[in-house]
């Protein structure tokens, strides 16, 4: 007496049988066969030719035939719509039937039945549910208006149902509030741009009224729907959290996690002194707790979800650390979630209980749970000072039970420890060279080589071991066989008398035997910066690494204030903002967290500023390390040197630059901001260095080219000084030079003159002189110019930055009444305002030294001792820039404030005037 | 919203499809066995899987798959809980929930989904509700359709559907009026190697089976109901007066329902009622490993342990072991290496314990992790936490139920490091 009696099948022809049942004159014979019917359609088989005796057998009045007829409908009508149309009449007669039931139930199947035709005959039927007297037609008919907008949002539209629609949020019945709202926010899915959910206080009463009567279901949609909506000040926002707390203990945890994603997005608004603040802490807490005793499908999504507020607000979970213990029979999904909670609340209070758990997790089965515990044991290290040494030898201790992917796990973690802790556990490496044999995979290779090359004054035999790597060398991953290269690179450096043999032997392997570009062009700039100049090479190679950041993959900032506005959401499991997956990006509306506002009557207090950058306490994000290349050719380079010596600048800037990446990088690379001096209007070493062609020539030694560019010496025409250094071994000739487009359309005037070829190691002066006519791009910085310098060799860019006052013109000079009219009407918002520190000189002189560089000082008055100077200045292309100058006899800090249509000048401006007073 | 639903079972057929939208081609599905094949085991499948167009959220429960197939952003957790809900209902209206139980009522199942689920918008989801709307399956109702030829679809709107108490049908009518309240405590625990507790908590429930005519209002107070400090309520539970007074005030559903689940967490409020003394040593050298456990009473406020399941999972290196009980059975499956001691009650004059030795696999080194001991266990008439029920009172109707409640202690995730 069960329903699988339907899935047996006889031999005639299924279909055929089912057809002459269908038209049977018994009752009961008839539903039997529908009841086949819809059992077959269930596990997929194709049914739909029985559609018109199926049909038929809709005019019934047993309720339960007639349910399943709707069934069969909705899942064929659109594959026979002409005959769907036979339907119509009978769903407009249900419409009207007395039963609610009915009602209810035709308004709804017809709503599913996505065929044209049918949609036209639903428009009256649907009006009249609409404002049905049964309120369980009514919420019914709310969500078969989504339907309809889902198949054709014209006729929705045209047709006023939206409107109807708005209106139920006001209606006497919960449930039909919440399903108007579903339906609402389904449409708004769809319709980013459209105002459809107009929330104001009024209609978030309503909401927060039906919140409490309505099923589990309505709660979680009404929550969502307050999410979107921006309290105007903090009274408001608090007296919604005090109403959507209660929710935190409801069974259901959609509806808990919904009312945390309110109350986290409301608490932004909230000033941290108020009470209510550390009350409503303290009270999300315990619901977090308790999803996690959910089931596994459930608690991942909570963990997700846990994650970003572990990172947004750490206090609320702090004490909770034990209810992130991993359980050996969780789902590994839950386990590589939990764990990365842990180290989130990982602190000094609770490390050592931490590493405990760690420790035993690294002795478990799984080997992926294993490989990230061992990983969490180095965060822990990096993100807790005082445990770092507890850590390293935990790691020593997992390092001895000799379990391979343990080990070297281990040692990629004890790379990082020994880079934000440098020279504290050198003492480890003898352990790390014993296990140097089992490393097998690239990550751990590159990583040992690593620890080899950058303490290879303290392993004696450092060489051995590099030289054992280098015999497989081709074998190796592009990872390892760079970080070798690097490695034997700085051994090198470090014990040159031993190992030169060594270092040949990598170069070549690196530039001849190998059609790896990285590789090549790496190996080619240690050889090149090797042999041109070792002391550079020393300052490149050994150069002072920064040190890591303390937490790693955090989220960035803005992107978790965007993703907590989603909690509870798919984008909340994936991290990344609805646009970044959302289907087709039908045009997502970027969400952020609302600015505190304090409410008018509220007593001022210090935190009213806007809230909108919880600045200082976020912690720098810094790159996963799991790009291990970026991170190496950082480490490679130099700590950005101010004023370099000019012989040694030239070729480092070429190499920091080739190692920075390709040739777009030469562009834009370091730039070099050389103190000015009067005397020497300014200097400023610049790059040169084309890597190809350069590396082209080898064949005849390392060659390249050394230019020195020299800022313009004269107010009024503005030139430019180049020195140009041949460093290749070949003469050059056929100089020609081109800028870029440039924020002030800087141009050659004429072109670059060099007369005679300029032979190896030869250098020449040329002053360029230059105008103001070539075309505007705006630059970053804005003082930016790139130039290319061509010859018959190759052609060589480099950029620099000038300074802003050679564009200063000499009819700066402006009105008196002109420069308060003007100062007044340039917003407020425009004015910046600096501090000149050091500069010894009275007003007097100050004005006298501004004038000849084209500043020019329109009024002068004495306030409270104080003496205001007010000037303006003009760019060649037009923009005047007022300024304000506050000096105090007696005092070598200056106050400049100043105000410009275009404010972005005023740093540079600023840094015109740092130069003009100082030299 | 929730587009389809499709139950796939631990084979990777699709044995039922219902969709409530448009029809979504069960090739979706092909993402999932992809996710199912790389998941060494099915509890590992994750439960959110992006696809192309759609996103496949499923739960896993009695060795079914439950996946729903959804298109635009919808809260994901909106989704399992009603996959849950789902699981909870077939279980209710059919005893157990199987592939064979689901097909053998698969028009039952085809209506009750129809019901509980409008264009993926939640309708009817509380039992109550829906056994209203389509009576569940018994024999003799069966039988009686097939001779009358009624059907199992009530033709009556329900009553509570749209009610202030939407949980609780009108009308209700018995002869024996009776309220029975269940306390039960599970203690999860992570014991370390040297026997002290790592973390400890409890999770309780109180399940109700209340059978009242009428629309009876009810009032449950405790003795120590700060105790509870992180709790869920079932929808009937009046908020503000638990806020206020701390009494749970509410209108019961009919039947059968989780009044509350509640959560202890404070560790020094977790009293462990059990320990495991434990040698098990592998030695490098020779083949063969002794082992040894001892089960005892720890803090049990003077009642009996009963039922107690030792289970432990052996490293791979056990070729097979020979033990011997002082009291129960066990027994070591040398494939799955999986053992289980089944302890029954624990006399606290005569610890069980089980000693013997490993036959591990010769030559090869000693194992790296050591076996977690899970422990199983019931205490009855003993809410570990303390929890007692102070009264329980009875408003608006006139009759004089019988009342009562029941505790019960039992071990939930439960180990023991070795």
């Amino acid at each position: 007496m069960t329903d699988s009696k339907y899935f047996t099948t006889t031999k005639k022809g299924e279909i055929f049988e089912l057809k002459a049942e269908l038209n049977s004159d018994k009752k009961e014979k008839k539903k039997e066969a529908v009841k086949k019917v819809i059992a077959s359609m269930t596990v997929g088989k194709d049914v739909s030719a029985l559609f018109p005796d199926v049909v038929n057998c809709m005019q019934t009045d047993n309720l339960e035939l007639k349910k399943l007829v709707y069934l069969y409908l909705m899942n064929y009508a659109k594959s026979q719509p002409d005959m769907a149309i036979m339907a119509v009449n009978t769903f407009v007669k249900d419409c009207e039937d007395p039963n609610p039931l009915i009602r209810a139930l035709a308004v709804r199947t017809m709503g599913c039945i996505r065929v044209d035709k049918i949609t036209e005959y639903l428009c009256e039927p649907l009006r009249k549910c609409l404002k049905d007297e049964d309120p369980y037609v009514r919420k019914t008919a709310a969500v078969c208006v989504a339907k309809l907008h889902d198949i054709n949002a014209q006729l929705v539209e045209d047709q006023g149902f939206l409107d109807t629609l708005k209106d139920l949020i006001s209606d006497s019945n919960p449930m039909v509030v919440a399903n108007a709202v579903a339906a609402l926010s389904e449409i708004a899915e769809s319709h980013p741009s459209s105002n459809l959910l107009d929330l104001n206080p009024q209609s978030i009463n309503k909401l927060l009224t039906a919140l409490n009567e309505c099923t589990e279901w309505g709660q979680i949609f009404i929550l969502d729907c307050l999410a979107n909506y921006t309290p105007k000040d903090d009274r408001e926002a608090q007296s919604i959290c005090e109403r959507v707390t209660p929710r935190l203990s409801h069974a259901n945890s959609a509806v808990v996690l919904s009312a945390v994603k309110v109350l986290m997005k409301f608490m932004e608004m909230l000033s941290k002194d108020l009470d209510y603040y550390g009350t409503l802490l303290k009270k999300l807490a315990p619901p977090l707790v308790t999803l996690l005793s959910a089931e596994p499908e459930l608690q991942y999504v909570a963990l997700r979800n846990i994650n970003l507020i572990v990172q947004k607000r750490p206090e609320i979970l702090k004490h909770e650390m034990k209810v992130f213990f991993v359980k050996y029979n969780d789902p590994i999904y839950v386990k590589l979630e939990k764990l990365d909670i842990m180290i989130r609340l990982a602190s000094q209070a609770n490390i050592a209980q931490v590493l405990a758990e760690l420790k035993e997790y690294a002795t478990e089965v799984d080997v992926d749970f294993v490989r990230k515990a061992v990983r969490a044991i180095g965060r822990c290290a990096i993100k807790v000072e005082q445990s770092a040494e507890r850590c390293v030898s935990t790691l020593l201790d997992l390092i001895q039970t000799k379990v391979n992917y343990v080990v070297q796990e281990a040692i990629v973690v004890i790379k990082d420890i020994f880079r934000k802790y440098p020279n504290k556990y050198e003492s480890v490496i003898a352990t790390l060279c014993e296990n140097l044999d089992s490393l097998d995979e690239p990550e751990a290779r590159a990583a040992m080589i690593w620890i080899v090359g950058e303490y290879a004054e303290r392993i004696d035999n450092a060489d051995e071991l590099l030289e054992s790597f280098l015999e497989g060398f081709h074998d190796e991953s592009t990872q390892v066989q760079l970080q070798l290269l690097t490695a034997i690179v700085k051994l090198f450096l470090k014990k040159p008398t031993e190992t030169q043999e060594l270092v040949q032997q990598v170069l070549s392997l690196a530039t001849q035997d190998s059609d790896n570009p990285d590789l090549r062009d790496r190996g080619y700039i240690y050889w090149r910066l090797l042999s041109t100049d070792p002391v550079a090479a020393k300052e490149v190679v050994l150069a002072e690494k920064p040190l890591i950041s303390e937490e790693t993959d955090l989220i960035e900032p803005t992107l978790l204030d965007e993703l907590i506005c989603y909690i509870g959401t798919l984008a909340s499991v994936y991290h990344k903002p609805p646009s970044a997956f959302v289907e087709g990006g039908r045009g997502v509306v970027h969400k952020s967290l609302p600015p505190r506002t304090a409410s008018s009557e509220s007593t001022e207090s210090p935190e009213t500023a806007p809230a909108g950058a919880p600045s200082s306490e976020q912690p720098d994000v810094i790159p996963t390390q799991g790009d291990l290349l970026g991170d190496l050719l950082n480490l490679d380079l130099g700590p950005p040197v101010s004023g370099p010596p000019l012989a040694t600048s030239s070729v480092q800037m070429g190499a920091v630059d080739l190692l920075g990446g390709g040739l777009d990088s030469l562009i834009g690379g370091p730039n070099f901001v050389a103190p000015p001096a009067a005397a020497v209007p300014a200097n400023l070493g610049a790059s040169m260095g084309s890597g190809l062609s350069d590396l082209f020539d080898l064949t005849s030694g390392v060659g390249t080219l050394s230019g020195s560019y020299v800022a313009p010496k004269a107010v009024g025409s503005i030139s430019m000084d180049l020195q140009l250094t041949n460093k290749a071994l070949q003469v050059m000739t056929d100089f020609a030079i081109q800028f870029n487009r440039n924020s002030f359309g800087l141009a050659p005037a004429a072109p670059l003159q060099v007369h005679a070829p300029l032979s190896p190691n030869q250098t020449v002066e040329i002053s360029l002189p230059l105008n103001t006519v070539g075309s505007v791009m705006k630059m970053e910085p804005l003082n930016n110019l790139q130039v290319a310098v061509k010859n018959n060799i190759d052609v060589f860019y480099f950029s620099t930055l000038y300074p802003l006052h050679i564009l200063f013109v000499e009819d700066g000079k402006m009105d008196r009444q002109m420069f308060l009219a003007t100062w007044k009407d340039i917003p407020n918002e425009n004015e910046a305002q600096f501090q000149i520190r050091d500069c010894p000189l009275n007003a007097e002189a100050v004005s006298g030294r501004l004038q000849s560089s084209n500043i020019f000082t329109v009024a002068k008055r004495n306030v409270e001792g104080q003496d205001m100077l007010y000037q303006s200045l003009k760019l060649t292309n037009g923009i005047w820039v007022l300024a304000e100058l506050r000096i105090q006899p007696g005092n070598p800090s200056f106050t400049l404030s100043l105000k410009c249509r275009a404010p972005e000048v005023s740093q540079h401006v600023y840094q015109a005037y740092e130069t003009i007073l100082k030299n | 919203m929730i587009h389809s639903l499709f139950l796939i079972n631990s084979s990777g057929d699709i044995f039922l499809e219902k969709h409530w939208k448009s029809v979504v081609s069960r090739s979706v599905c092909d993402y999932f066995f992809e996710a199912q094949e790389r998941a060494t085991e099915a509890e590992n499948v994750p439960p959110v899987i992006p696809t192309p167009h759609h996103y496949l959220l499923s739960v896993y429960r009695h060795k079914i798959f439950f996946v729903a197939v959804i298109q635009t952003e919808v809260p994901p957790l909106f989704v399992i809980e009603f996959l849950h809900r789902v699981v909870d209902t077939f279980q209710d209206y059919f005893g157990v929930c199987s592939e064979p139980v689901i097909k053998d009522n698969v028009v039952v199942v085809y209506e009750v989904l129809e019901e509980m689920l409008d264009n993926g918008f939640p309708l009817a989801t509380e039992s109550n509700i829906l056994k209203e709307l389509i009576k569940p399956p018994t024999i003799l109702r069966t039988v009686v359709n097939t001779i009358t030829g009624s059907t199992n679809v009530g033709d009556q709107l329900p009553t509570g559907q749209l009610s202030v108490v939407p949980w609780r049908r009108t009308g209700v009518k018995y002869t024996n009026n009776e309220a029975y309240f269940d306390v039960i405590e599970e203690i999860d625990a992570i014991i370390d190697k040297s026997g002290s507790t790592i973390t400890a908590e409890i999770q309780g429930v109180i399940d109700a089976c209340v059978k009242l005519t009428g629309m009876p209002d009810l009032t449950l107070s405790f003795m120590n109901p700060r105790l509870l400090d992180d709790v869920s309520f079932h929808p009937c539970v009046r908020f503000k007066r638990w806020e206020s007074e701390r009494i749970l005030s509410f209108i019961p559903p009919d039947g059968n329902f989780r009044l509350l689940s509640y959560h202890v967490s404070a560790q020094n409020l977790v009293a462990i009622p059990v320990y495991v003394k434990h040698s098990i040593s592998f030695r490098d050298s020779s083949s063969l490993g002794r082992f040894e456990i001892t089960v005892g009473p720890k803090q049990t406020m003077g009642k009996t342990i009963e039922g107690v399941i030792v289970t432990s999972q052996m490293p791979k290196g056990v070729l097979n072991m020979s033990l011997t009980p002082s009291q129960g059975t066990h027994t070591f499956d040398p494939v799955t290496k999986m053992l289980s001691w089944d302890v029954g009650k624990i006399n606290p004059q005569k610890l069980p314990s089980l000693k013997g030795t490993m036959s591990l696999q010769a030559g090869a080194s000693k194992p790296d992790e050591n076996p977690t001991i899970n422990l199983q266990f019931k205490i009855q008439q003993l809410a570990i936490s303390g929890l007692k029920v102070n009264r329980l009172d009875m408003y608006g109707e006139k009759y004089k139920p019988f009342k009562g409640i029941k505790y019960m202690t039992k071990a939930g995730k439960f180990q023991v490091r070795t």
